[in-house]
């Protein structure tokens, strides 16, 4: 089913989504609206265009891409399924994302991944390729964020306070050396080979939707970002 | 051994002739204050360990015990109270920031003591609730600004989804990890027979619960512990958490330790890992942001559910509540810091924030003023404690209160203040398989089941008093109350008019 969005606000767009059943959708003039895919299961979703915030929030399956930009809060609480952004996304991408994936080929905003969990087989993966704003990770407890900075002269890909409050879950940063505001609640160390390994599917998959290559991906070192403890306020309360 | 400043609180007091060493209460007390002295034949206790929780007290077979508070005194001083002084040592030994359970006990006022309801004399005569119908019933929820009939006549429904209760009491939001698996068994259990609903806080929603979803209102805070489409489906409602009254501008973090089995199953994050509930929402700055977490809860529950947004009472609470209705939410829940939480810091509970009395009149009155009070119900909470609170409130214009601390002193809290510690020696706020056992669920419904009908009567007699038949009636009627010992400025908050005017 093909949806023309140049003239329908959000909820017609859901509507229509919803009533495709399980038959893939493509949406195209999409300029801004809202909400798109929010509480979606398995659906396919294809998006020509710009969607507006909030994409994907509460995903619980399928796929969802974006041949173009996104905005804030994708995948916001999603639970399982597949989105992917050619192009840039926003702030707060991923936000507290418990499961699925998240592929960005170009930069995301403030606070991607921010409060992302795990639980069990439920593991969340956000692939950025190109750079991520300030807060990446913060209040992170599960999961991997990977950060590729492709086709930037950065020599660290991400911006400042990356992990901050983090208590849980890996950061992979391709970078030459780490953030220079690199907290002491983290740790960090050159990936190993066991740790490019865990992460070859993953760099495997975004080479693939977005075409670009393993070989420039390799030409920099990554590096493995984890806390140093999974209760940073133990210490801090005394009992009155 | 360093030397303890702190002379206990209480102290145990053990009628001798009466005690038979049966031990009970050495089994009892998790806080393991007494002890069987087998050389001498006799009890001991250590009082620095009680909390004055009553249990061993109330198990007593043959009422040896009470728990008095202790007379030993500092130098009497005005301004340097025994308790300012404790707290000074404790964070001179720690370093910690102090950390208390439950709601302030700082004498604060309480306004629903300076505020008397009418009743009826002579003209407008009371009505008798025994014999005559009283409608508790109440629609929480947008209501329309007008109706509109069809072609036949008949009125079109046009009614956004809301919630019905039969009495205009809710459970408020306590989450599973705060409280016991059966503590909220009890509660979701006497939701559903008294016609209302209970909230599961931010912890998530056990499965053996989720038959009672018709009576849950299920929250979704910073953390998002435990939120997914099922979840968001099963609830008759959606709770925003954007604040507490007892700890207004910070999150919550139930500790690692806390973090185990169901818990970490029901949250949905790993065994022994913190469970952090930010201050903030990060992807909400605005009401704009709000209106976005707002629509994308609709959207993926298809606008089946209302959406309540809670926030704690603060300086300027009438504007942001005007900022949420304009949200898109459909009902406001605001909670006074008197409220009750799991665990707070002392200084934030016992100073930030602003009594619900207050607030709910200001909001009140803001709404109607804008032309938007009907766009939004408002459930006022923060220390609500007995049936006149409940009449007081709804007269200020509230639709309905959320009631905390009461129903846990139901099901058997004595108010020790120490659920942070997690040894609730009721069964209550602890996570201990020996300690949650002493909750009967089933017992703890009946006693909440007990409580409410007691109350929903109570105001039907007050209501029946001032010759009003349904809560309807009441709802905004200031009329029906009057201020005593309240300053011009207060009264003029509270929008009632003086004692004898």
């Amino acid at each position: 089913m093909v949806i023309q969005a140049e003239l329908l606000d959000f909820q017609a767009i859901n509507e229509a989504i919803r009533s495709a059943g399980n038959s893939p959708v493509e949406i195209h003039g999409c300029c801004g609206q809202r909400y798109i895919g929010d509480g979606l299961a398995d659906q396919q979703v294809e998006i020509f265009g710009t969607p507006g915030n909030a994409l994907g929030a509460y995903l619980n399956g399928g796929t969802i891409l974006v041949h173009g930009n996104a905005q804030d809060a994708v995948g916001d609480t999603m639970n399982e399924g597949l989105i992917c952004i050619d192009g840039l996304s926003g702030d707060a991408t991923g936000y507290s994302m418990r499961g699925g994936s998240i592929f960005v080929h170009g930069n995301v905003g403030y606070r991607a991944g921010i409060h992302m969990k795990e639980y069990g087989e439920q593991k969340p993966l956000l692939v950025v390729g190109g750079t991520a704003g300030s807060f990446l990770g913060e209040y992170q407890s599960g999961g991997t964020i990977l950060v590729l900075g492709l086709h930037s002269k950065d020599p660290v890909p991400v911006n400042n306070f990356c992990g901050m409050g983090m208590y849980g879950g890996r950061i992979y940063l391709r970078a030459e050396h780490l953030p220079s505001d690199f907290s002491s609640r983290l740790t960090s160390r050159p990936a190993e080979e066991a740790d490019l390994k865990e992460i070859q599917p993953a760099l495997e998959q975004f080479c693939r939707l977005f075409g670009e290559s393993m070989e420039e991906i390799r030409k920099k070192p990554f590096y493995v970002i984890t806390p140093n403890s999974s209760s940073p306020y133990q210490q801090l309360y005394a009992a009155k | 051994m360093p030397v303890s400043m702190i002379y206990p609180e209480f102290e145990i007091i053990r009628k001798e002739d009466r005690c038979i060493h049966c031990r009970l209460c050495e089994r009892q007390c998790a806080n393991e204050v007494h002890r069987f002295d087998k050389e001498h034949g006799r009890m001991l206790a250590d009082e620095a360990k009680c909390v004055d929780c009553h249990r061993c007290v109330a198990l007593c077979p043959t009422r040896a015990l009470k728990i008095v508070k202790s007379d030993h005194t500092f130098r009497p001083n005005a301004n340097w109270g025994e308790e300012t002084i404790h707290d000074i040592y404790r964070q001179a030994d720690s370093g910690g920031v102090l950390l208390a359970a439950m709601g302030t006990p700082k004498p604060y006022p309480v306004y629903w003591d300076k505020i008397l309801v009418n009743a009826s004399q002579v003209t407008n005569p009371p009505i008798d609730p025994l014999r005559e119908p009283m409608e508790t019933r109440t629609f929480l929820g947008k209501k329309p600004h007008q109706v509109h009939r069809g072609p036949d006549g008949r009125l079109k429904n046009e009614l956004s989804p809301g919630l019905s209760l039969d009495t205009p009491i809710l459970f408020s939001a306590m989450s599973y990890g705060s409280i016991s698996l059966n503590a909220h068994k009890a509660l979701a259990k006497a939701a559903e027979k008294l016609g209302i609903c209970y909230n599961t806080g931010e912890g998530g929603l056990h499965e053996d619960l989720y038959q009672y979803g018709s009576n849950t209102i299920v929250q979704v805070a910073s953390g998002r512990f435990g939120v997914h489409k099922q979840y968001l489906n099963t609830g008759a409602a959606i709770e925003i958490k954007m604040g507490q009254g007892a700890k207004p501008g910070i999150g919550g973090h139930l500790p690692g330790a806390k973090i185990a089995g169901d818990i970490s199953k029901t949250r949905m994050i790993p065994q022994g890992a913190d469970s952090i509930s930010p201050a903030p929402h990060h992807d909400i700055y605005s009401i704009e942001d709000l209106r976005q977490l707002v629509y994308s809860l609709k959207e993926a529950t298809g606008y089946q559910k209302p959406i309540l947004v809670k926030v704690a009472a603060v300086h300027n609470i009438a504007a942001i509540a005007s900022g949420i209705a304009r949200s898109g939410a459909d009902i406001i829940a605001i909670d006074g810091f008197r409220g009750g939480t799991g665990a707070a810091p002392a200084r934030i509970r016992d100073n930030i924030g602003i009594p619900i009395e207050l607030a709910l009149a200001a909001v009140d009155q803001r709404l109607r003023e804008e032309g938007i009070r009907g766009d939004v119900s408002i459930v006022a909470g923060g220390s609500i404690r007995e049936s006149s609170d409940v009449v007081k409130a709804i007269a200020l214009g509230a639709d309905a209160v959320y009631i905390g601390t009461a129903a846990l002193l139901a099901l058997g809290c004595h108010l020790c203040r120490s659920c942070h510690a997690g040894k609730c020696n009721w069964g209550i706020a602890t996570q201990q398989p020996d300690l949650v056992k002493r909750l009967d669920p089933e017992e703890g419904a009946g006693r909440l089941v007990n409580l409410v009908t007691a109350w929903t009567r109570e105001i039907k007699e007050m209501m029946g008093g001032m010759g009003i038949n349904s809560v309807e009636a009441l709802r905004g009627n200031r009329m029906m109350l009057r201020g005593i010992g309240l300053s011009d400025r207060e009264l003029s908050i509270l929008g009632i008019k003086h004692a004898g005017e």
